[in-house]
């Protein structure tokens, strides 16, 4: 694409007119403004794309072997370890991975930090495209997935923790698919849908805040279901949801570090001068809200310890897992974070970030596969099973990708909006 | 047409209202403190009787229609199984499994058998988002396919690893469990397969306030036989299946970690919170709002007077 835009001074597209006047169609948008041969000659230039059809083509057929002949047939069917990696990676690390959306939002629409407005929609897609493939994880994952449904018709246990996960995460979506809607309306041109969202957005933010806490904590919460399970160190009645929480709020931010990145190296030709020239800015300044969301999550870590009396477990060799994964996971990025803040470079929150990022995954698969029965056995998860998974994720970095190419999210749009 | 109510006709009723629900028949609610239903049957499993005839693992397996496994239920090299490091469990073929212990010190070895132990407050049931399970009042805990998602939350609830999930099916995919042979026998106050077909009397079906009295009293009498406890009297806050042993029951595969409340106690933590967000967050995070934005609201406000003039 970088090689078109130095040809082609109308390229990348930045608004409904042409320079000479006329309209781009949708079509035209669609295909990024290139004729059809010119777009498969940069898309198959692309490294990427190869690695994604080679992925593709092994991860489609497990897929439909999974649809037909059952979950067994892709995973190692285990009736002691219920979940996989399709909801230990899938649900429990996407998720937290985007809590970017809610927390942004709410530092600029709530707090008012419009100096953190250029990151904005990155924040809410990277949050949307979290939440929705999360679902899709748990629609491989469902042993009866076409009745996703019936939890909110069919037949109500609203006293149960899933039932609220369930329910939230699909008004979070809409929320969260209002908040991303205007820069597809921009792009478009539907200017009135826009302002009927413009009028919603304090409402959308606010209920964003409540959705996410809940659900964010609830995920944690359905670990106290298996109090006799999980290891203690992983695990405290008390405090689930609050570690849950907590450490979703770095975890989103961190993501949202990482993709604009990525955005900003592998795709600049895209971004706008205003999203480049504050991204150094502004990822300092969300490394410092990483920084400060650690050591409260630290705290509360420790003041588990104390409060279930579990030091001694320290001690045993789970303990040494356990503070290997906080210290490389969280102590780690957390002091990167601080003196990347604190001498201003950038570099070293992007790489913070990225330690933090795989931290919390860590995290969540050990709360959810690693340490749960940690009394009888581990599962090593099935090949076909890590396939899927990574095809689901390649899935979902080609959605992401998709979007960024063409809506107004890391630029202006120069037409009218 | 515009109703007013004088205060007279108010204040009759609201009397009558206080006086019928006095008069009522108080309807206590139960959720607080729910002990289980009063009748519940039980099973009362003696393993000092036990001889591993797997006896059971057959009547269950007609009983409920399940698959032939491959190894016919007289061939007991199955004890030797093992996967994962671990004895037999129940799956999708088996809704109860025997397994031998030998027990160091012991002469013989020591058998136990494994089912749904149908708890008082099951967690499979309190964790479930579909309500595809029910206690009945005469103490089994069933399931209903018809509305189950296929999420796996009660396996992961249970705290005796016991639901079990028919991965094997694509199309028709269910959870697999005991449910004390409800629809054929428990309904009509039959004891279940199991317990009928048990050669050795180790199986004692009866209302499970009985049994635990009969547990009491074989173990005060024969106070050197058994282990002066009766696991599941209290353990998950009490199962219709409880057990007697000869010797410490984590000898014989019991997992005495256990807590002895209801599993559902431990959410309850973050079950209380969420009326508390739901209801603070919105007002708490409109003030926030309103005090990070007020400068620019005076702002505005001052701007807009100075027009003004």
């Amino acid at each position: 694409m970088r090689f078109f835009s130095h040809q082609r001074p109308e390229l990348p597209i930045v608004d409904h007119v042409k320079p000479d006047g006329s309209q781009w169609t949708l079509k035209e948008k669609l295909w990024l403004g290139l004729s059809g041969s010119d777009y498969f000659k940069q898309f198959f230039r692309n490294p990427v794309n190869w690695l994604m059809i080679g992925i593709f083509a092994v991860g489609i057929p497990l897929l439909f072997q999974r649809y037909i002949y059952g979950l067994s047939a892709v995973t190692h069917a285990s009736n002691d370890y219920p979940w996989g990696l399709f909801l230990g990676f899938g649900l429990f690390g996407m998720v937290p991975l985007s809590a970017s959306g809610f927390m942004l939002g709410t530092t600029v629409e709530l707090f008012g930090r419009k100096d953190f407005h250029p990151i904005e929609r990155l924040a809410l897609l990277n949050g949307l495209l979290g939440y929705f493939f999360a679902v899709i994880f748990l629609e491989i994952d469902l042993g009866m997935w076409w009745r996703l449904y019936y939890p909110m018709i069919v037949s109500l246990g609203p006293a149960a923790v899933l039932f609220l996960v369930a329910w939230h995460v699909a008004t979070y979506l809409s929320v969260q698919v209002a908040e991303v809607l205007p820069a597809l309306f921009e792009w478009i041109g539907w200017l009135k849908g826009k302002r009927i969202i413009r009028s919603m957005t304090l409402g959308l933010t606010i209920a964003g805040i409540i959705l996410s806490t809940l659900h964010q904590g609830a995920l944690g919460a359905l670990f106290t279901y298996a109090p006799a399970k999980v290891h203690p160190l992983w695990l405290s009645a008390n405090f689930q949801w609050i570690h849950f929480f907590c450490s979703s709020i770095f975890a989103g931010l961190s993501m949202v570090i990482v993709s604009s990145t990525l955005i900003r190296n592998f795709a600049g030709w895209r971004c706008d001068d205003e999203f480049k020239n504050s991204l150094d800015d502004i990822t300092i300044k969300l490394g410092k809200g990483c920084s400060l969301a650690m050591i409260t999550y630290l705290v509360i870590k420790v003041v588990a310890i104390a409060h279930d009396q579990e030091w001694a477990y320290l001690l045993t060799g789970w303990g040494s897992y356990y503070l290997l994964e906080l210290g490389v996971g969280v102590v780690l990025p957390m002091f990167m974070f601080a003196i990347g803040v604190r001498n201003n470079r950038a570099s070293l929150v992007r790489f913070a970030a990225v330690i933090a990022v795989l931290g919390i995954v860590w995290n969540r698969l050990n709360t959810s596969l690693v340490c749960f029965n940690w009394q009888l056995y581990q599962e090593i998860p099935h090949w076909k099973e890590v396939w899927i998974t990574i095809t689901i994720y390649s899935l979902y970095f080609l959605t992401y990708r998709f979007i960024v190419y063409r809506l107004p999210i890391v630029y202006s749009w120069k037409g009218e909006k | 047409m515009k109703t007013t109510v004088s205060r007279r006709t108010f204040i009759k009723g609201g009397l009558a209202g206080t006086v019928v629900a006095t008069v009522l028949p108080e309807k206590k609610s139960q959720a607080a403190t729910f002990e289980g239903y009063p009748d519940g049957m039980g099973v009362l499993v003696d393993l000092t009787r036990c001889v591993g005839c797997r006896s059971c693992e057959a009547a269950c397996n007609e009983e409920q229609k399940l698959p032939q496994p491959d190894k016919p239920f007289d061939d007991f090299s199955v004890f030797d199984e093992i996967h994962h490091g671990q004895k037999r469990r129940t799956d999708e073929t088996r809704y109860t499994v025997v397994n031998r212990y030998d027990v160091p010190g012991l002469d013989h070895p020591l058998f136990r058998k494994i089912q749904c132990n149908h708890c008082q407050e099951p967690a499979c049931l309190t964790s479930c988002f579909v309500n595809a399970y029910t206690k009945t009042p005469e103490g089994a805990v069933i399931y209903n396919p018809n509305v189950c998602v296929g999420c796996r939350t009660c396996m992961i609830a249970c705290p005796f690893n016991i639901p079990t999930f028919k991965y094997s099916s694509a199309f028709n995919p269910r959870i697999m469990k005991c449910i004390f042979c409800y629809d054929t026998r428990l309904k009509e106050g039959r004891p279940p397969a199991c317990v009928e077909a048990c050669p050795q009397e180790a199986l004692t079906f009866g209302k499970r306030n009985k049994l635990l009295e009969i547990g009491r009293q074989r173990i005060r009498e024969t106070p050197d036989k058994y282990e002066d406890h009766i696991y599941g009297e209290h353990e998950v806050g009490g199962t219709a299946w409880m057990y007697l042993s000869s010797v410490p029951f984590d000898q014989v595969g019991f997992d005495t970690h256990v807590p002895k409340e209801p599993i559902l106690n431990y959410v309850k933590d973050f079950l209380g919170i969420v009326p508390m967000v739901l209801t603070v967050w919105p007002a708490l995070f409109a003030g926030f709002h309103l005090l990070a934005t007020r400068k620019d609201w005076l702002k505005n406000k001052n701007e807009d007077t100075h027009e003004e003039e």
